[in-house]
């Protein structure tokens, strides 16, 4: 094996356990401060400071059109795809500044990874392809290195067991619950240290969408996640902690079960209880 | 529900109906006649002489029985080669280019150019390299033809090669970004082997658009009656040789010349055949 090849292997191991180190209470993956974005002259995000708590499930609700996607692909900087986008303010994941100068982009998508709202398996590729993907285009060559990371991430998705004797067909051929797993496997892959999900249940049955969130429950013991929903319920029922964004704002922030239970927010409480939204 | 119309209005309406769709049967037949039309008179004309020596023999003298364009049929596939070398990777990488990066205002400009270079009569081409290579290097030779049915080239992949790269859905470049690859990695390994039937399809249709073309040729690679195996000298090509052949005085050479147009023809044929074969294929999310 050549040098350059085991440094990628090395920099991805060495990341691999997320720090056990005490940290002071609650340690954040994500600190966020006075973060604006602006399409052109729009601006969609106004000024948003939190924290994110690593190794916990941070759901983001509110109504279309109020930035929750766009806070989430300022985290890691996919939202710069979009042609004249702009932002103001920090985000540092573990105290490191991802929009410093310096920073390549591409390195914090590796270390943020990301589902998206409709799966998109890559359609010339098979099922063990699609999830290698990632480490192979950023330089893994070693086969066994590739074939275990397959196995283990197919399993955190819990999808080995059911695609084990399929790897070679294309990924497409999956349904469509599996195929979204695929594609939280693809995104493990890469060993991120957060996975950002963009209503990754939105387009699945209810039985498809069990399956998700008893999946992401699963990943926060090793993963910081955030996640985007529509539902009202689903956020209730796998996010440790809530932020409601409002026409760019967020509006409130705090534990899941004082949002839903008790907000100090009327605009909160208005959406919640489905009054608007 | 039109129950209460008059008869009389309804009919008239089922005639107008019939007549629009006859005249569109007709102007169906009328596309695909000139075709059939072409293909059966080559094949009454042409037929006849061909046979092994045409695929074998070098050109006989006027009057010698047998004689072929084994040495024109080789010089085609030559310039071809030499012709993609030019224009398969430039209009590749040009169609990219516009699908992927630049200003809007910019692309709108190429796309423009692109255009007006597809409208460009391909003699203009030929006259262009006659210029730019024939006299400063002071002789026809195959890359001279092959520079210009590779310029023809350029404007007609490109276009094609942006048009399928746009058709990839955005989730997958997006899918590859979000993965920590980088932008050129992905518009490779992920955004062009997506749309890599389309591609391959609009280079054989480049091809097999100038692997047809005597103007371009006419000053460049000029023709040879014999082989040629240096890239620098004049090499024969098959539309040249019916070119030559159909405009000489013979009875012989005509039919040689018929023979060369059916092979030519068929050949064409047989390219978009294939292009319909890999177009139609399982899992084609381009066509």
């Amino acid at each position: 094996m050549t040098p350059p090849e085991q440094s990628v292997v090395e920099r991805l191991q060495e990341r691999t356990p997320p720090p056990a180190e005490p940290q002071v209470a609650v340690s954040h993956a994500f600190e966020i401060r006075n973060l604006s974005v602006w399409y052109g002259d729009k601006r969609a995000i106004d000024n948003v400071s939190m924290d994110i708590a690593a190794n916990a499930v941070t759901a983001i609700i509110g109504p279309s059109g109020c930035g929750k996607s766009t806070f989430l692909r300022a985290l890691n900087r996919m939202h710069e795809l979009v042609p004249k986008t702009r932002m103001e303010g920090k985000v540092l994941l573990r105290g490191e500044d991802l929009y410093a100068p310096t920073v390549n982009p591409a390195i914090v998508r590796r270390r943020v990874g990301m589902v998206f709202q409709k799966s998109n398996p890559f359609p010339t590729m098979s099922i063990a392809e699609n999830v290698v993907i990632g480490l192979r285009l950023n330089g893994v060559r070693s086969q066994k290195f590739l074939n275990e990371r397959l196995e283990k991430s197919l399993r955190m998705a819990a999808l080995w067991e059911e695609v084990k004797d399929d790897l070679d067909k294309p990924g497409t051929s999956l349904s469509g619950g599996q195929q979204q797993r695929l594609c939280i496997a693809r995104a493990l892959a890469v060993e991120p240290e957060v996975l950002l999900m963009d209503e990754p249940c939105s387009a699945l049955d209810p039985i498809a969408t069990a399956r998700i969130e008893e999946l992401i429950h699963e990943l926060k013991s090793r993963y910081t996640i955030v996640t985007v929903t529509h539902n009202m319920q689903q956020a209730g029922r796998i996010s440790d902690y809530t932020a409601f964004f409002y026409m760019g704002r967020l509006i409130e922030f705090g534990p899941t079960t004082k949002i839903f239970s008790n907000p100090s927010e009327p605009q909160t409480e208005d959406y919640i209880t489905g009054r608007f939204g | 529900m039109m129950h209460t119309e008059t008869s009389d209005n309804h009919a008239w309406r089922e005639s107008k109906s019939a007549l629009a769709s006859a005249f569109a049967f007709i102007s169906a037949v009328l596309v695909v006649t000139p075709l059939g039309l072409v293909f059966l008179h080559l094949l009454i004309h042409g037929a006849s002489s061909v046979n092994w020596n045409f695929f074998t023999k070098l050109p006989a003298p006027v009057g010698a029985v047998g004689g072929g364009m084994a040495n024109a049929i080789v010089g085609s596939l030559e310039l071809l080669a030499l012709a993609g070398a030019v224009g398969i990777p430039v209009g590749v990488l040009g169609g990219v280019y516009l699908a992927e990066y630049g200003s809007a205002r910019i692309n709108s400009v190429l796309r423009f150019l692109a255009d007006v270079l597809n409208g460009v009569p391909s003699i203009t081409w030929g006259v262009v390299v006659y210029g730019l290579v024939v006299l400063r290097f002071k002789g026809f030779s195959a890359y001279a033809g092959g520079l210009a049915l590779g310029l023809m080239m350029i404007p007609l992949i490109l276009r094609t090669t942006e048009e399928v790269v746009l058709l990839v859905p955005n989730g997958y470049r997006e899918a590859a970004l979000a993965l920590g690859v980088s932008r050129w990695k992905t518009i490779v390994h992920i955004v062009m082997k997506t749309a890599s039937k389309g591609i391959i399809t609009g280079i054989l249709l480049a091809l097999a658009r100038v692997g047809g073309e005597t103007a371009p040729l006419l000053f460049t690679a000029f023709g040879n009656r014999f082989w040629n195996h240096n890239l620098a000298e004049p090499i024969a090509a098959l539309p040249l040789q019916v070119f030559t052949y159909a405009i000489s005085p013979y009875d012989d050479w005509h039919r040689q010349a018929w023979a060369g147009a059916l092979v030519l023809v068929t050949g064409i044929f047989c390219v978009n055949v294939l292009v319909r074969l890999l177009t139609r294929g399982r899992g084609a999310p381009v066509a």
